[in-house]
């Protein structure tokens, strides 16, 4: 029996690198095709990995916790009397960018003189600034552009796919993600300062030091980038929830019996929904000075997990009813909990829910998700005595806030959207 | 306007600071009779007499020390090295005694010690070095190395002018190659000043003497691809113009250091050593260098011609670093 090399995945089109963060076969081990073989974690999901083939897993080349490049063999399955591979994990051209250009010895051009010696071809590089080969340059204007050198990783036209100076600039020019703000928007000359990567003060007592995981990290990078991309404003709003709550346990048995658990979260996301889909511009991104509308309302849920957090996405979420809703916000958290989600799952979303209110709390400010313009925070419902035709009356309220772009959507756009929403839950049928 | 080469530059600086200042006078082998053997100083002995044009026994040390002595007595000497390969013959009295005196008796020595040097007219090892660098690492003198006529006159002038001494290695390739027309006035190029000979933006090349030409060949054929160049003529090697090596590597970010001299502890080492020790942040390439190899000058044309650091490589360089 041949072989089988078990590459790492790519999970996602900006994905290079990803860890293994457990196996769930030991070497020896005999695995049949599609069954579970590893887990991965990368900046976007994690999840489980199925074999490729049946037979015995041979070698494993990558160890638990071990970070390698998309296509890097991470482990033989053969049919278990084949002798064990040796060595590193084979390292391959990670992008097709890369491999338009032939791979060549690293190591600067050779000098001038007679006939230069060529060094021996590297051993497999560590790390994504072996692999994107910054000069002291282009790490100095990625550092006062808070740059992450790894997002410019295969995209570099230098030798041997190095990042230039050319690259980065165009890169900045053509409005990078963690870039200060781009030229069109009146903030000061000197963008916001980046942050330190470590927090100037120390704790001197005894601690212990846990590093971060790749979601942890992504999600860091990415709070901090949309902080210093969008001009955060946020506004609040009160909704009396009396008419989907009554809609709710109307509807809860039939959803029931057809295997679906019926929250107040589809209520929400139809009534954003269908805002969105008269205020387009809340549904938009920014590109450069361009504003981009989109086709589809996709709408992402944030699920909070034990490991961290995910947003898978509700595709046309305004062509689905209320059950369909459901159904999809089910299945999205019950696969996020359990690794299933597919790269697919979490791309492409246009407005973003979460739940600050799901442990009680008042209301919550959230950052927006990047490219997105918007997201709406659902606080906690509550029974309220609210004034209504100068009568105190008992009322379930919640707070609902819309943290937006200032520098897309103006305060009266984004108040006569969450007008909408608040209408469209107000005047539920029941 | 006449042209004038780089030859008659020199003749003239010297000649008009000789008509100016009767403390200036010029000594060496076959200076006066013959006009020097590249006839720097023809027609002198006729104007300025034998008591300021004076022919000298072939004695390097002695001309150089006879001019050390006449200078701490209050003149101005200009001494000639017929090579400035036999420029080593006073090595002693340059290096030991001349660069020193201001330091031991705070007495400066204003002579200049001039002399043809460089490859490429088939010389071959004893008529064709560069030997700045002996100099260079001689705290106390002053080193310099037009490329142009108009620096040769102005830095032969400035060197006269100068109260410690000066080694004026005037490139021999260029003497009746290079001309250009020079203004009619009194003027000095200032020893230590760089000068930009052509901006670019893609990268630096930083070079000196006969090299500032095979760079600006280069250029002119990089430009047809696309590639800018940035041409920065030193001028003076010490004290030499660290603000416009620096300002420049940190405009175009990538740098080439061309010289003719042979390769280690030449030139362009120690500028390598402080582009990284003070803009390496602002390098986004390698430092490159280009120099002769570490061997004499071949006396062989064809071998010569290899040795030569020329325009072609200063192109294949170029492509390279580009790329990076």
């Amino acid at each position: 029996m041949a072989e089988t090399q078990v590459k790492m995945p790519q999970m996602g089109e900006s994905i290079f690198e990803g860890t293994v963060t457990k196996w769930l076969k030991k070497k020896g081990d005999k695995v049949q095709r599609d069954e579970p073989l590893f887990e991965i974690s990368t900046d976007k999901i994690d999840t489980e990995i199925p074999s490729p083939a049946s037979g015995v897993l041979q070698d494993i080349l990558v160890k638990e916790g071990q970070t390698v490049q998309i296509n890097t063999t991470v482990a033989i399955i053969g049919d278990g009397a084949a002798k064990p591979a040796e060595g590193k994990p084979e390292t391959q051209e990670p992008s097709p960018a890369q491999a338009k250009q032939p791979f060549r010895p690293s190591g600067p051009p050779p000098v001038a003189g007679p006939e230069p010696t060529t060094p021996e071809k590297d051993e497999a590089e560590e790390g994504e600034h072996e692999l994107i080969r910054p000069s002291p340059l282009v790490r100095r204007i990625a550092k006062e552009h808070g740059i992450d050198l790894a997002s410019l990783s295969g995209k570099g036209t230098g030798t041997n796919g190095r990042v230039t100076k050319r690259d980065i600039l165009s890169y900045i020019e053509q409005g990078a993600p963690a870039a200060p703000a781009p030229k069109p928007v009146e903030v000061p000359k000197e963008g916001p300062p980046a942050p330190p990567a470590s927090p100037p003060m120390k704790f001197t007592g005894e601690v212990e030091r846990v590093p971060m995981t790749a979601m942890r990290k992504a999600i860091a990078e990415h709070m901090i980038m949309s902080r210093r991309t969008s001009a955060h404003v946020t506004t609040l709003f009160e909704v009396d929830c009396s008419r989907i709550l009554k809609a709710k346990e109307k509807q809860q048995a039939e959803f029931e019996r057809s295997g679906v658990k019926l929250t107040v979260t589809p209520f929400f996301v139809q009534a954003a929904a269908t805002a969105l889909k008269r205020f387009p511009l809340v549904n938009s991104s920014l590109e450069g000075d361009t504003i981009v509308y989109k086709q589809a309302i996709n709408i992402g849920i944030a699920v909070n997990l034990e490991w961290g957090l995910i947003v898978p996405v509700i595709k046309h979420a305004d062509e689905r009813n209320l059950f369909g809703l459901a159904k999809a916000i089910n299945d999205l958290g019950e696969r996020a909990r359990n690794k299933k989600l597919t790269p697919e799952d979490v791309k492409d979303g246009t407005f973003t829910i979460t739940n600050p209110g799901q442990y009680g709390g008042l209301i919550g400010t959230p950052i927006i998700n990047q490219p997105q313009v918007a997201i709406m925070g659902m606080g906690g419902i509550k029974k309220r005595a609210v004034v209504i035709d100068d009568a105190i009356a008992i009322r379930p309220i919640i707070m609902l806030s819309l943290s937006f772009d200032h520098r897309v959507i103006d305060g009266a756009t984004a108040d006569q959207f969450m007008a909408e929403v608040q209408k469209e839950l107000e005047n539920w049928p029941v | 306007m006449p042209l004038t080469t780089y030859v008659e530059a020199i003749r003239q600086g010297i000649w008009e600071e000789m008509e100016k200042d009767e403390r200036v006078f010029v000594l060496g082998e076959d200076v006066g009779i013959y006009g020097g053997a590249f006839k720097v100083t023809a027609g002198m002995l006729e104007r300025f007499g034998e008591w300021r044009i004076i022919d000298t026994p072939i004695s390097e040390s002695g001309i150089v020390g006879a001019a050390i002595g006449a200078a701490l007595m209050g003149m101005r000497p200009i001494a000639e090295m017929q090579f400035a390969d036999f420029i080593s013959c006073a090595f002693d009295q340059i290096t030991n005694f001349a660069a020193k005196c201001r330091y031991r008796w705070g007495a400066g020595v204003p002579i200049v010690v001039r002399g043809p040097s460089g490859g490429g007219v088939h010389g071959g090892p004893f008529h064709s070095q560069n030997p700045e660098m002996y100099y260079v690492h001689t705290p106390g003198l002053k080193v310099v190395c037009p490329a142009t006529a108009y620096d040769a006159k102005g830095l032969i002038k400035a060197a006269i002018r100068d109260p410690d001494p000066v080694i004026y290695f005037e490139h021999k390739f260029l003497y009746r190659r290079i001309k250009e027309e020079l203004p009619a006035d009194d003027f000095i190029v200032p020893i230590g000043k760089a000068a930009i000979r052509r901006t670019g933006s893609d990268m630096t090349v930083v070079t000196y003497g006969a090299m500032v030409h095979a760079a600006l060949e280069a250029a002119k054929e990089l430009e047809r691809e696309g590639i800018d160049l940035e041409i920065l003529d030193l001028r003076s090697l010490l004290p030499f113009d660290k603000q416009a090596v620096l300002d420049s590597v940190r405009k175009t970010n990538k740098v080439i250091l061309l010289h003719e001299d042979t390769r280690i502890g030449g030139f362009a080492g120690e500028l390598a050593a402080i582009i990284s020790e003070e803009a390496f942040e602002y390098l986004d390439g390698p430092i490159r260098r280009i120099t002769a190899p570490d061997t004499p000058v071949p006396y062989s044309p064809p071998l010569e011609e290899f040795f030569l650091p020329k325009a072609s490589d200063v192109i294949r360089v170029a492509r390279e670093l580009y790329a990076y």
